[in-house]
């Protein structure tokens, strides 16, 4: 379902809509066919105007079996086109999806516009010149799907044939039978008199220049391949696998020849340990993981503070605590991002908005390590790892140089002396003539970098690690505001993957003439040096998050601002519905509309 | 005008630093220290071109008096950082300091995945059978019942041999000295320098404080000959003051056996001869119960076999080989792309 999910999306893009996705596949890897944990779901938006989330209601869904029926019905627009599988809507599959009774034949579907066609017969019975079983040949049925929708939004097969031709290409009947699947769909939308239900989604308005469609894991190794170029470093990755982290090692691992070093580590200490080595012998070390890694590789994020080395560690958060909802998405590891590590540890956090801003943010996750010789964590969500948009690509040569000063000189020289603009210590690598040192996890002197039990020394060097990453507010950019005015009743102030999701809610806000802005942070510590003036510019800042209220707390404590908590912890992304009801909630106090779907409001002080 | 500046030899000084020591008088590892800082002029590697790296416990103090560069890092990862900076830098000569502690407790699995990558750096592990800077509790190497400050009636543990741990987790060197042994220090250490891969070396240290004398039963200058064995690739297995005994495979088992030379017609052609690429023989050495067998010590085992550093530097040639140059800009334009 997830291929002919990025199939369809191809074809939009190249239709040049502008479009979201979101794919929705359980944890199990084969589960069971037919039952409602295992239903892999594919959502996408597309349009004609801009597309900032794969949207709150679909239009069309396409049930291949009734387990997919009942986990997705609800979601789908009274009155949407709703396509089923009807040879699967037998005796055993509705038991296994808890129906009762057959909703194809119980009129219990008469609120939508049904299409119930004989999809595996019909896919049968076009494959049946290249000789599969029939039971090969029925696995070629969401093919001879994506045909028939192919034909209802008028897309090419062209795409598609030559994907299949390179995927299979060893295999040259599989190509046959799903390029004859996906033509006798398509044929079947011509003769079957559903012209009705033919759409036209013009192309979208964009800038112009060259795109590609691109997921947040992708973008993110992408990022860091870039930045590898950019400060002139090689690229060494520690990891281990996870999801829904691994898709960044996994494209990692592809590029050697652009100068990345990848090493699958035996754990996930051992992963952030191997990019700490990497980047102490001078290169840059990265590591990726998601929650439950993160939790093991603090002790080794304590060391690369105390030791003052460049370290970029993405966060592709998932539902927690502990192994919580893998597949599922969350952004409940603020509070351990900033704050989780034994001892005075600050360090430097990001978070990427879009699928396609995991790579700019990559890049800037980057550019702060080295410069400050600091780690850096940046987070993103299963959301933006696995959702996908289309991204102009860039002119890589247009791309900002970073400057990487690695130390040779040694007159003057201790390991931990600074520059005295960023604080950054030098970074003297192993090689170097004249310049052989020792540093530790234990304190270091201010003065000399030897080992110091000194208390003056060690509230010295605990303030100079805490300025220098407070300072890196100086050199990122003022926090702006996304949709709306700079002031005004209601800013909307979230954080991450909910980027979408709450800017179509303000401008849907602000078409009604209600008085609310957007803005998103993409630095969370330390923050936009104007933020708490730009937020004083309202009389209220509500923070929707998908955890129980982190950023509003980070908020609250620096600002002493009463700002207001909206939260959802479900594992899925917000709906763009449900922060528009919050928003009219507050700025509409006669008409209440109350939050959908079990949201809940948190109000309560920390 | 062609004058060649012969570099200046390389001296114990230049591997020493300005700290001082810190380690409790009389600790096993001053003569550690003093034997490295002996034997690392020899190999020709300038102190700017080495690595100390080591994790936490009173060994991994070690990098801090040594001139060269040296990361003292946490608790039993030290393995995980120098894989890093092996993976960054392959002409750095890296050696890891570890524990018993450090090594096989807390870090027992970087370890053993560091030797089975077969990662081009030594790792010399210091056995003192005890855990010292936490003042003295029982460590994985502690004989059972080893009574403690934390296992007041007795330690319920079975003990693990370091070096046949090494041995099972495919180590391509692995050794055993002894901490006041200069000569058979000297000797592994030089073997150590030489190899290429993971090289592990365990040290039977003596920690005076928390557990004094722990291998005075073989290490004691006067029964070492009788007590040890030296291993060395193509020699016979003899041992003893007077070399009369020595290992042989008792017949039709797979177990070593002492024979005396000249009792039951027994002559040096029956002793064993050591060969070092046999890692089935390395592991009945390592394995050799005390004190019905003398402890083997010397070079256990030897093989060279590629490393992972060079592995990964052949499959990066291989990839820039076969992509040619592919640019990243050619890369974000792979695929799918529609033009606006």
């Amino acid at each position: 379902m997830q291929v002919t999910g990025d199939q369809f999306t191809l074809a939009a893009a190249l239709a040049r809509n502008d479009l979201a996705t979101f794919p929705d596949y359980p944890a199990e890897i084969r589960a069971p066919v037919g039952t409602t944990y295992g239903v892999s779901g594919f959502q996408i938006h597309f349009g004609a105007d801009d597309v900032f989330t794969p949207g709150d209601a679909p239009d069309v869904l396409v049930a291949m079996n009734p387990a997919a029926l009942t986990t997705n019905l609800r979601d789908l627009k009274r009155g949407g086109l709703l396509i089923v599988n009807s040879d699967e809507f037998k005796a055993a599959n509705l038991r296994k999806a808890g129906y009762a009774a057959n909703p194809l034949e119980d009129g219990s579907l008469s609120s939508w516009d049904v299409l119930a066609i004989d999809i595996t017969k019909l896919t049968q019975a076009a494959v049946a010149s290249t000789g599969l079983s029939s039971k090969e040949a029925a696995r070629c049925k969401n093919f001879w799907t994506l045909g028939l929708m192919y034909w209802i939004y008028g897309r090419s097969l062209e795409p598609t044939v030559r994907w299949l031709e390179a995927k299979f290409a060893k295999r040259p009947e599989l190509v046959a039978a799903n390029v004859q699947a996906l033509k006798a769909g398509h044929a079947y939308g011509e003769t079957a008199e559903i012209s009705h239900h033919r759409y036209d989604v013009p192309p979208a308005a964009v800038q112009p220049g060259k795109y590609r469609n691109i997921s947040g894991n992708i973008a993110t190794a992408w990022g860091l391949l870039a930045a590898g170029q950019l400060t002139g470093l090689p690229v060494v990755m520690g990891a281990y696998p996870i999801t829904p982290a691994s898709d960044v090692l996994h494209e990692l691992s592809r590029h050697k020849a652009l100068g990345v070093t990848t090493v699958q580590a035996e754990d996930e200490i051992a992963a952030i340990c191997v990019a700490i080595g990497a980047s102490y012998a001078g290169s840059l070390g990265v590591t990726v993981t998601s929650g439950p890694g993160m939790a093991l590789k603090t002790e080794a994020l304590g060391l690369a503070v105390s030791t003052e080395l460049p370290l970029v560690v993405v966060n592709v958060q998932r539902g927690g605590p502990s192994t919580g909802l893998p597949t599922k998405t969350e952004q409940a590891d603020l509070f351990q991002a900033v704050y989780g590590r034994n001892g005075e540890a600050p360090i430097c956090v990001l978070a990427a908005a879009t699928p396609a801003d995991c790579f700019a943010m990559a890049i800037e996750a980057a550019r702060i390590a080295v410069k400050y010789m600091t780690p850096v964590i940046l987070l993103t969500d299963g959301y933006l790892a696995n959702g996908a948009e289309p991204w102009r690509v860039p002119d890589v040569s247009k791309l900002a140089k970073i400057p990487v000063t690695q130390r040779t000189e040694v007159e003057g020289f201790h390991p931990f002396v600074r520059d005295p603009k960023t604080l950054a210590r030098a970074w003297a690598v192993p090689g170097t003539p004249g310049l052989t040192h020792r540093i530790g996890g234990i304190e270091k002197d201010f003065k000399s970098g030897h080992i110091s039990y000194s208390p003056e020394n060690h509230e010295l060097m605990s303030r100079t690690r805490e300025a220098k990453i407070l300072g890196i507010a100086e050199d990122i950019p003022e926090q702006g505001i996304e949709v709306g005015a700079d002031h005004g009743k209601l800013l909307v102030l979230g954080w991450g993957s909910t980027y979408g999701a709450i800017r179509e809610a303000v401008s849907r806000c602000r078409a009604r003439g209600l008085d609310v802005s957007h803005a998103h942070l993409r630095n969370l510590h330390p923050f936009p040096r104007n933020l708490g003036a730009l937020l004083g510019k309202f009389e209220r800042v509500l923070v929707p998050e998908m955890n129980l209220g982190q950023l509003v707390r980070l908020i609250r404590s620096q600002y002493l601002l009463p700002a207001i908590s909206y939260t959802k912890i479900q594992g899925k992304p917000f709906k763009v519905d449900e922060i528009e009801s919050r928003i009219r909630q507050e700025l509409e106090p006669g008409d209440r509309p109350s939050a959908t779907n079990g949201s809940s409001a948190v109000h309560e002080e920390p | 005008m062609n004058d060649v500046v012969q570099p200046t030899p390389l001296t114990r000084k230049d591997f020493s630093s300005d700290q001082d020591v810190r380690w409790c008088p009389g600790c096993g590892d001053y003569s550690i220290l003093a034997n490295v800082q002996r034997v690392l002029p020899e190999l020709g590697v300038r102190p700017e071109n080495m690595v100390w790296v080591s994790g936490i416990g009173c060994s991994s103090r070690f990098p801090y008096y040594m001139s060269t560069y040296g990361f003292h890092t946490i608790h039993g990862r030290a393995p995980a950082i120098a894989t890093g900076i092996r993976a960054a830098n392959p002409d750095l000569s890296v050696w890891l300091v570890t524990g018993d502690g450090d090594g096989l407790s807390i870090g027992g699995n970087h370890l053993m995945h560091c030797l089975r990558r077969n990662v081009d750096l030594r790792m010399l592990l210091f056995n003192n059978r005890i855990y010292g800077l936490t003042k003295g509790q029982y460590s994985p190497t502690s004989e059972a019942g080893k009574v403690t400050k934390s296992t007041p009636d007795g330690s319920t543990d079975y003990p693990i041999d370091p070096a046949s741990l090494a041995l099972g987790c495919g180590s391509s060197f692995v050794a055993r000295a002894i901490d006041v042994d200069a000569d058979l220090l000297g000797a592994v250490l030089r073997r150590a320098g030489k190899h290429h891969g993971s090289a592990f070396v365990e040290i039977y240290q003596n920690c005076v404080v928390f557990n004094d004398g722990a291998f005075d039963a073989f290490t004691a200058p006067e029964v070492r000959p009788e007590r040890t064995i030296r291993c060395e690739h193509g020699k016979p297995l003899l041992f003893g003051k007077e070399k009369n005994r020595g290992l042989r495979i008792r017949p039709g088992t797979l177990e070593l056996e002492v024979i005396e030379l000249g009792k039951d017609g027994m002559t040096e052609a029956d002793v064993l001869v050591h060969d070092e690429t046999n890692a089935p023989l390395a592991m009945l050495l390592a394995h050799m119960p005390f004190p019905e067998f003398p402890v083997a010590t010397g070079v256990l085992h030897a093989v060279e076999r590629q490393t992972y550093d060079a592995a990964l530097a052949a499959q990066h040639e291989a990839a820039a080989a076969k992509s040619g140059k592919l640019s990243l800009q050619q890369l974000f334009e792979t695929g799918e792309t529609w033009t606006v």
